[in-house]
């Protein structure tokens, strides 16, 4: 099986020969630590932004129990139990992964072929969670209020505090309005779907309704809402409702009814570039669960590959531990 | 490939008779960390909301005491506790999954003290900056909250 080109430095420390390893671990192995340290900078790096514009926006940045409330098939509100549930998958997507790899120590193939099969279904089992998290993210659930200087007003029942969704309130005005579509423009642009109320339905079911409040994105720094949401009274939320620009449902790259729209970039782009790298972690363990069954291992005499993949596993379980931290807990 | 394993975790209080026992055994430890992460943020305890220091009076003294004592005196206690036990998590992933503690120490440290010097300068200049454009934010200097 070995078809390596002997190009005579094997004797060479580091030469990338197979007998002499420096710091006893192999060029496979020493290329993936490369691969992890650099990776894990990268991801640093995304993570230290993140918390640059959250430290900008300090006062007023979404409160993640508030945003991540969902859980596929029930209603109601359960802030941080899918994701917990999410992390739970992964960490024990990660032991099986541990149990393959000893497994792969003592040779014994069949069991590297059951544990193997188990972390691709966990690592399946996450992607399809986080694609999840990400329809319901982007579906939205209240809808909001953009004004004229990006800020989000989302609204809020006087008498019971809880969220109230522009569905709830807003009335039915049957007003003239055409998509815009760019064979009628002047520049060359289009016009994505328009959101199910006009800024004038909800400005005038808020008038009409006494029981709506305007909640902004500032945070309560004094007093016994301290750490939640500022609500206006309901000459301050008129006031602040003159200064309205879109109704923003769901969250995109540019408009995000959570609250700051930063927020909704950062989540789409760490928690994408995590999510890619469990995708692939996932294909490249189905290649190797093949592998193993042709009994391409069993021939090379060691099954170091199971191992290397291994670490690049363990290491998006890793990252993993720190999305949940800054983005879910903090 | 015969490969020897370090079986003890919590620096030797807690053996382990193979690998396989050790890993439930840290799989147990992380569930348990998790699940004291996620009650925490659930019920967000009234006692970690507020930092445990005030900030000192500017001087040489307090503005050093400041700098120094930085993550009691301007992080909430529950944040603190929060990265505390990610990197504590962190630990035992890098330790006993992708077995570093089984690693020569060499290799471990180039891999753990790159990453931690680098990030913690990168975290370090970019939080300051952050410190101060929040400033700015915050003295009608700009309107950007309207």
């Amino acid at each position: 099986m070995d078809t390596t080109v002997k190009t005579g430095t094997e004797e060479n420390v580091w030469g990338g020969g197979s007998e002499n390893r420096p710091l006893g671990a192999s060029y496979g192995k020493m290329m993936m630590w490369f691969f992890i340290v650099s990776d894990a900078l990268t991801f640093s790096g995304f993570i230290a932004s993140y918390s640059f514009a959250r430290f900008k926006f300090a006062d007023s940045w979404p409160i993640a129990d508030e945003v991540f409330t969902h859980i596929p098939l029930f209603h109601g509100n359960y802030p941080m139990i899918y994701v917990a549930f999410m992390t739970f998958v992964l960490i024990m997507s990660s032991v099986t992964m541990v149990l393959a790899v000893d497994a792969g120590h003592k040779m014994k193939k069949n069991s590297v072929i059951w544990y193997m099969f188990f972390t691709v279904i966990g690592g399946a089992i996450f992607v399809g969670s986080q694609a999840w998290e990400w329809a319901t993210f982007i579906k939205g659930d209240y809808g909001a209020i953009e004004t004229k200087g990006g800020r989000i007003l989302q609204f809020v029942k006087a008498d019971t505090g809880e969220r109230a969704a522009l569905r709830d309130f807003a009335t039915p005005l049957h007003e003239e309005r055409v998509s815009h579509t760019n064979s009628k423009g002047v520049w060359f642009f289009g016009e994505t779907t328009l959101p199910s109320f006009s800024v004038n339905e909800v400005i005038t079911g808020f008038k009409a309704n006494p029981n709506i409040l305007v909640r902004t994105e500032d945070i309560v720094k004094e007093g016994e809402r301290k750490g939640h949401k500022t609500l206006l009274n309901r000459s301050e939320s008129l006031e602040r409702l003159a200064g309205s620009k879109y109704v923003v449902e769901g969250a995109n790259l540019i408009h995000n009814e959570y609250g700051n729209r930063l927020f909704a970039d950062f989540f789409f782009f760490i928690t994408g570039f995590h999510g890619f790298h469990v995708l692939t972690g996932v294909l490249i363990n189905i290649i190797i669960f093949f592998n193993v069954i042709l009994g391409t291992y069993e021939r090379r005499g060691h099954y170091e590959m199971v191992e290397k993949v291994g670490l690049y596993w363990h290491f998006v379980d890793l990252v993993w531990v720190f999305v949940f931290t800054f983005f879910y807990l903090v | 490939m015969a490969h020897e394993h370090k079986l003890e975790i919590f620096r030797g209080r807690w053996k382990f008779k193979n690998n396989i026992q050790k890993i439930w055994g840290v799989l147990l430890f992380l569930t348990i960390v998790t699940a004291v992460e996620v009650v925490l943020g659930i019920y967000k305890p009234e006692m970690f909301m507020s930092p445990f220091i005030a900030p000192f009076e500017p001087g040489f003294f307090g503005s050093t005491m400041n700098v120094v004592l930085s993550p009691f005196i301007y992080m909430k206690p529950l944040n603190l506790i929060f990265i505390v036990l990610t990197l504590i998590k962190a630990y035992y992933i890098a330790w006993d999954f992708m077995h570093l503690r089984d690693e020569t120490k060499g290799l471990r440290r180039a891999i753990v003290w790159t990453p931690v010097f680098l990030i913690a300068y990168l975290v370090f200049i970019l939080l300051a900056e952050a410190g101060y454009i929040y400033d700015i934010l915050g003295s009608e200097f700009v309107k950007w909250n309207f």
